[in-house]
């Protein structure tokens, strides 16, 4: 049950002299919702593309439900479904359109058609609303309209781009609850974003930068054992002046303002408060909070991305 | 303080509609100049609506908003010259390299050399942009040319900045930059107007307004928007979260029940209470968990707690 359903190993894509994925080595396994981050420019799409069967790798191996995408990308791209939430629908076609032009896209058989539309539009909510215009729709159904139409063929992996980006939190709740359903059923759900309350969803993370996979793990470990130094909360008047005070200081890697507070980056926080502290006072800054906190997905990424060498974490 | 406790921007019962949508209902806040307030809230919510209200181009159909001193309805032109406002396609050109924009930009604005120049070494400093000044904005990644739209519009001195959804599309890493540079400029005292459909960025605000639907949920500060629901909120991490998830789901004091990627995120009435409550249910019914402890609410846990209220649950 628990053969892996991704193994990518030793995976590289070279343009020119550009090397956009460097070696890069992971499993997902079926059933899982393996989350894929990383800046602008990391190598996540390209990653993607060669795991779509769309980009022929330079090296490596990548299989996808058990077929080597360099040697049969054609078979790949029948195994897989894809959605973002911005560029799967026909604005223009109606909802049952929609759901008839990625079941002749996707092959699927006639002896089952009837009954996956219909699973499709009892999915989305849509039953009975099979003739409106998809562009009237509101986000949250177009969201699930797009994601019944990428799983007609039934493909052991779904791709997800951003796929709740912009949709209000119920709708997005809703979504990954039927992401959470999917998974459960065996699906194994390839998530890329850049928006961290999404990648909490996912079971697995891994978080690729310059081409190179630099930490991975559940959310959790993540926040608890990636994150490079500690991090600080403080709150003090006037902030400005507490920004000054603190920033390119020895032992703080960085400063970030969050509304009234600022989040400090320091080696060992225990030992920071008093330093941060008595700094602050010195620099006459009304001081109200110095305590350290738990570090967010968020934190944990620019963390790992803002670095001039990035290290091998895991 | 002076101008700091002065009133930027005072929107009083604003509403527009559009044939068939009530995109902004009877909207009410006001911001101060040295303050950066957002609207926060789903696609379709009415920001942009609203945005573009303040911004002297979309006429209310009910409702008056003052902002730099000048009625939007009866002056329309005058707000126009004393505000910043960057919309969602905000023009760069792209055959034209980063300095020649914001020169392009400056001369539109009337900026003089000197003034430009000096302004423009300070923006692309906060950007983390300087090394990047003779590439062709066209070359620039997703989060470069919104930061450069940022210095584009920001490079005369406006009292007021109107910016719609600047940070859309942009990762973490780019997003702190845009955020640095907008702090960067409060010193000058000015009001900054800004909104965004991802809700952890409401804490980066000052002070949010929530909308839904066209509506004001709150207007306050972050920590107290979630202050609202302080021991209310319970993670229980489980090796099958799934499985824990339907052992607690519908346990007493259990107002909703979510899945992420490493357990169960619950909302409760009382975390401290239920927490030996849930820990009891778990193990009679023989499920496996390594944790449930108390976590800090999201603005996200309190828009949908606000919605789920409003509407009746579902």
């Amino acid at each position: 049950m628990n053969a892996p359903s991704v193994v990518v190993k030793d995976l590289v894509k070279r343009f020119g002299d550009f090397v956009a994925v460097d070696h890069i080595s992971f499993e997902a396994k079926k059933g899982e919702i393996f989350g894929f981050l990383g800046p602008n420019g990391a190598g996540k799409s390209t990653t993607i593309r060669m795991l779509c069967g769309l980009l022929h790798p330079t090296s490596g191996i990548a299989m996808v439900a058990g077929t080597d995408v360099a040697k049969q990308p054609e078979v790949v791209r029948r195994k897989i479904g894809y959605m973002s939430q911005k560029f799967s629908l026909y604005n223009d076609l109606t909802v049952i359109e929609n759901v008839n032009f990625f079941a002749g896209m996707y092959e699927v058989s006639p002896a089952v058609l009837p009954e996956r539309v219909a699973w499709a539009l009892e999915m989305a909510g849509l039953r009975g609303r099979e003739k409106t215009m998809t562009a009237t729709l509101a986000a949250g159904w177009k969201q699930r309209l797009a994601l019944g139409c990428a799983v007609l063929h039934k493909p052991p992996v779904l791709f997800l781009d951003e796929p709740t980006s912009g949709v209000d939190p119920i709708s997005r709740r809703q979504f990954w609850e039927l992401i959470h359903q999917m998974a459960a059923e065996g699906v194994t759900v390839f998530v890329t974003t850049h928006y961290m309350d999404e990648a909490e969803y996912c079971n697995r993370l891994v978080l690729i930068y310059r081409g190179k996979i630099v930490a991975s793990g559940s959310p959790a470990e993540l926040k608890r054992d990636a994150m490079h130094g500690e991090l600080l909360l403080v709150e003090g008047e006037p902030l400005p002046g507490a920004i000054e005070a603190l920033q390119n200081q020895n032992g703080i890697h960085d400063v970030a303002v969050f509304g009234n507070a600022l989040h400090l980056v320091v080696e060992d926080a225990k030992r920071a408060v008093p330093l941060v502290r008595q700094r602050l006072e010195e620099q006459r800054v009304k001081v109200s909070r110095v305590e350290p906190i738990r570090p967010s997905l968020e934190d944990v990424f620019v963390s790992l991305t803002t670095r001039e060498q990035p290290k091998e974490v895991v | 303080m002076g101008q700091a406790e002065q009133v930027a921007i005072d929107v009083k019962r604003l509403t527009r509609g559009f044939p068939g949508v009530q995109a902004v209902k009877e909207l009410s806040f006001h911001v101060k100049y040295g303050e950066i307030f957002g609207l926060v809230g789903p696609d379709g919510a009415g920001k942009t609506t609203t945005m573009r209200m303040l911004a002297g181009v979309l006429a209310p159909e009910q409702g008056s908003a003052d902002v730099a001193g000048f009625d939007v309805v009866r002056d329309p032109e005058s707000v126009k010259h004393h505000i910043s406002y960057m919309s969602q396609r905000f023009g760069l050109y792209e055959d034209l390299t980063v300095d020649e924009n914001i020169r392009f930009y400056g001369d539109i604005f009337g900026v003089k050399k000197n003034k430009r120049l000096e302004r423009a070494a300070q923006l692309l400093e906060a950007a983390d942009m300087a090394r990047f000044r003779s590439r062709l904005a066209g070359k620039l990644s997703g989060g470069m040319k919104q930061k450069l739209g940022l210095i584009c519009a920001l490079i005369h001195t406006p009292r007021v900045i109107l910016l719609d959804e600047p940070t859309n599309g942009v990762d973490p890493v780019s997003r702190r930059d845009f955020w640095k540079i907008l702090y960067s400029l409060l010193g000058e005292g000015v009001a900054i107007l800004t909104s965004t459909a991802y809700l952890d960025e409401a804490e980066r605000c000052h002070r949010v307004a929530l909308l839904h639907e066209g509506r004001l949920l709150f207007c306050d500060t972050p920590t107290l928007l979630k202050s609202r629901l302080q021991n209310s909120v319970l993670l229980v991490t489980a090796p099958d979260p799934r499985k824990a998830s339907d052992a607690i789901a519908a346990a007493e004091g259990v107002e909703s029940a979510m899945l992420v990627g490493d357990g169960v995120h619950l909302l409760v009435d009382d975390a401290q209470r239920r927490i030996a409550q849930l820990r009891e249910q778990l193990s009679a019914k023989g499920v496996a968990f390594n944790s449930i402890e108390q976590v800090a609410p999201s603005v996200e846990d309190v828009f949908v707690h606000a919605v789920e209220a409003t509407s009746g649950g579902g």
